[in-house]
């Protein structure tokens, strides 16, 4: 018995040099080479730093295209989800308040129109991206709104539109950080 | 068909396109025979050099189950005191607190038995000392262990006759050098040039388009992310786990994590054939396993697919598929794939809230954690098969009459109440503490812990009672995903579950190794027009039906006052 304690502190120290100290310095030093140099890829505009490439912010000015509602209101140090159940009367509650602010907002759509993306919160509360439906029924509102012509906003939708992977796994879908940067680009 | 569907059917034809041939290769390597990867033998000596071992020192079923026990322990107590005291601590940029001590207590006994029930966020929960020495050492660990009781096994089956089946060290350490380390070197890799962070630094902060303050957290993630799938373990580095756009940034790294965490699940139940040259009987246990999967993911799938019925009511589109919790660059059938196989390979990563998921999804994950063995956890997965294996032999044999046999060795009392008394262990431990919890919360509502029981609940009605049912069935399940709207950071859920935890882990891994060195002792028996064989059709079949019969017997009553009402209420 005591031969196995001794043998298991020790294997334990070394296996911890192995697994905790080579194994991730050397992903460390190789992560250097990636597009953030392993700290995560920021988004600049004008020259200042506006936001990480893989997470979602916060767009709720008119002049935006909004992404999906948020469980920590896009805490990047806090990520989480509603967890709310299906059942659930305060979130179904929740859900319609979202569609009526929604059409207040775009007086235009029919309820038919709404993806459920928009009115549903991600898994993360950090969900950079829209569905492509979820971009193209804003394209109206965004367009009137900065008071420039509707097919080159939906054109930029388009553009910014990341489709399945190699054309052929998983969905489309529009990254809402990079779609008003593109945005922003254009007005000015 | 569409490029959702296409998606997760490439995952899996390209998970079994590696399991396939590393389960050859695992069993060469656990016979000890010549593999490619040999030339790291200097390695591995170097380390059996340092820790005092020998590694052709031979073993019988007891002195292998007590070094795996002897080693949990050191884990235990270590990695206990390194959460208490984190705050003082170096590598903490963010200067986050230690934990309390029954968070402590479930922290570490959660990641010694591979099941990563996290109490507490990432972010805000650990420091990176915590995440890497501790958390992400299990990671390895844990897994290692997991392979090496089931190679335990495979060797008591090698053989017509043993009583010495290996080196314990050396089939643990082996596990790490020549499986786990280089494949989450290659996966850690990918994730990092697809963004996911590595380096060391704290919290950043910017300020967004519209002019708020944001901080981020992040940290050497893909390093532990790697390892977190490949070892079937499931804790994450951020809150909310594979979710978190860093740790799991777009569709081809979740690929990548779907496929990790189920190669070496596959690859040992292969290897099991392989390495007792009894093959057949391998792809019938994986065929068994195979069709529990797709009989849990099909439906799974429609519940998803078809959304949530109560919001198809207020008549907007849910094209795709119900969204809450999900993440649009997955979708949901991507979403419901992962909710399939992280609850029947006790992963418990989650790449979408499990608690959004629809009643019947619910049902079909609980149910997969309750089976736990259609693939299961690194190494564990074949031994809880093994127990419903011998389950099944027994009432074969009663059946027709013999004495019931299997791979040449008789199966006589003492190891059928073994399976016996594992059989029942999971449905005492999740249904008993699920009516405990229940009387809590009915009974003393209000009681002083930093939770209130009646502040338990993230949802009302049947729905906040799976909340509960789902987390000890998670915790025996050694799973680690949740619904995730519980409030478990309070005594009572810290201190219950690690009880449940720890006796679901390793009574299931005793049980089964011990009833293969009691069988491997006895006289060969050689096969006879008379016995019963159990590599055939009608005997997978049998398998089968013992698995779901004792599943519904155990849980129907306690799914039917959860998913299945739930399920009725929204149909309306």
């Amino acid at each position: 018995m005591k031969k196995y304690i001794l043998q298991s502190i020790r294997l334990t120290v070394v296996l911890m040099v192995l697994l905790c100290v080579i194994y991730p310095l050397l992903v460390a030093f190789a992560g250097k080479l990636s597009k953030g140099q392993g700290d995560g890829e920021t988004v600049n505009l004008n020259g200042k730093v506006v936001g990480y490439a893989l997470i979602g912010q916060s767009f709720s000015k008119p002049e935006y295209f909004w992404g999906r509602p948020s469980a920590v209101g896009y805490n990047a140090a806090g990520s989480a989800g509603s967890n709310k159940g299906p059942s659930n009367p305060d979130y179904l509650k929740d859900i319609n308040n979202r569609i009526d602010t929604l059409i207040t907002y775009h007086p235009y759509l029919n309820r038919s129109d709404i993806p459920a993306d928009l009115v549903t919160a991600s898994g993360s509360g950090l969900d950079p991206d829209i569905s492509v439906q979820a971009a193209d029924i804003q394209v109206k509102r965004v367009a009137e709104q900065r008071k420039i012509d509707e097919g080159k906003v939906r054109e930029l939708v388009q553009r910014n539109t990341t489709s399945p992977l190699f054309n052929l796994f998983g969905p489309s879908h529009v990254n809402v950080l990079e779609l008003n940067i593109a945005l922003d680009k254009i007005s000015k | 068909m569409n490029t959702e569907m296409l998606g997760i059917i490439a995952t899996y034809l390209i998970t079994l396109i590696i399991a396939i041939p590393l389960g050859k290769y695992l069993a060469k390597v656990f016979a000890g025979e010549r593999s490619w990867t040999d030339f790291l033998y200097p390695i591995e000596n170097f380390i059996y050099k340092l820790s005092g071992i020998n590694p052709k020192e031979q073993m019988n079923w007891k002195q292998h189950m007590k070094a795996m026990l002897t080693i949990n322990s050191v884990w235990l107590v270590y990695g206990f005191f390194v959460l208490l005291y984190q705050d003082k601590l170096p590598l903490n940029p963010d200067g986050n607190p230690g934990m309390t001590p029954d968070l402590s207590f479930n922290t570490i006994i959660s990641f010694v038995v591979n099941c990563n029930l996290q109490h507490y966020s990432g972010e805000t929960g650990v420091s990176y000392l915590t995440q890497h020495f501790v958390l992400m050492f299990l990671h390895f660990t844990s897994a290692a262990t997991g392979i090496a009781a089931a190679v335990v096994f495979f060797k008591a089956f090698r053989d017509k006759n043993a009583t010495n089946l290996g080196n314990f060290w050396e089939f643990f350490v082996k596990s790490i050098t020549r499986l786990l380390l280089p494949l989450s070197i290659v996966i850690a890799l990918t994730l990092a040039f697809n963004g996911t962070p590595t380096s060391y630094k704290g919290k950043d902060q910017f300020i967004s388009m519209q002019g708020d303050t944001v901080n981020v957290s992040r940290g050497p993630a893909a390093q532990m992310i790697a390892i977190k799938h490949l070892g079937t373990n499931g804790g994450g580095w951020f809150g909310a786990n594979s979710a978190q756009p860093l740790e799991n940034p777009n569709y081809l790294t979740n690929m990548v994590e779907a496929i990790s965490q189920v190669i070496i699940p596959i690859a040992m139940v292969l290897a099991f054939g392989f390495f007792i040259r009894r093959k057949r009987l391998a792809w019938m246990i994986f065929g068994v396993m195979t069709v529990g999967m797709f009989l849990l993911l099909i439906p799974t799938l429609t519940s998803e697919l078809g959304g949530n019925s109560a919001i198809a009511k207020m008549g907007i589109s849910q094209a795709t598929g119900a969204m809450e919790g999900k993440e649009v660059r997955f979708g949901p059938t991507a979403t419901a794939y992962w909710s399939t196989i992280t609850t029947i390979i006790s992963t418990g990563s989650v790449n979408g809230m499990h608690d959004s998921t629809m009643p019947l999804t619910g049902l079909l994950q609980m149910l997969g954690m309750m089976i736990n063995s259609f693939y299961g956890g690194c190494g564990v997965g074949l031994l809880n098969y093994f127990i419903y294996l011998i389950i099944a032999v027994f009432i074969s044999g009663l059946m027709v009459g013999r004495t019931p046999e299997f791979l040449g060795h008789k199966v006589e009392a003492r190891e059928v109440k073994i399976a016996a008394l594992i059989t029942l262990l999971s449905p005492f431990l999740i249904l008993a503490g699920t009516a405990l919890a229940s009387y809590v919360f009915t009974k003393s509502p209000n009681a002083d812990w930093a939770v209130k029981a009646a502040n338990w609940l993230n949802n009302p009605g049947f729905h906040g009672f799976s909340e509960m049912l789902y987390e000890y069935t998670s915790s025996n399940a050694n799973n680690g995903s949740g619904f995730e709207g519980l409030g478990d950071n309070n005594i009572w859920w810290n201190v219950s579950t690690g009880f449940v935890l720890i006796l679901g882990r390793f009574l299931p891994i005793i049980g089964p190794v011990a009833i293969a060195g009691l069988l491997a002792q006895k006289k060969y028996i050689p096969e006879s027009a008379g016995t019963l064989k159990a590599d055939t059709l009608t005997f997978s079949l049998m398998t089968f039906a013992i698995i779901v019969v004792l599943n519904a017997l155990s849980y129907f009553p306690a799914l039917a006052l959860g998913p299945i009402a739930e399920y009725f209420t929204i149909l309306k």
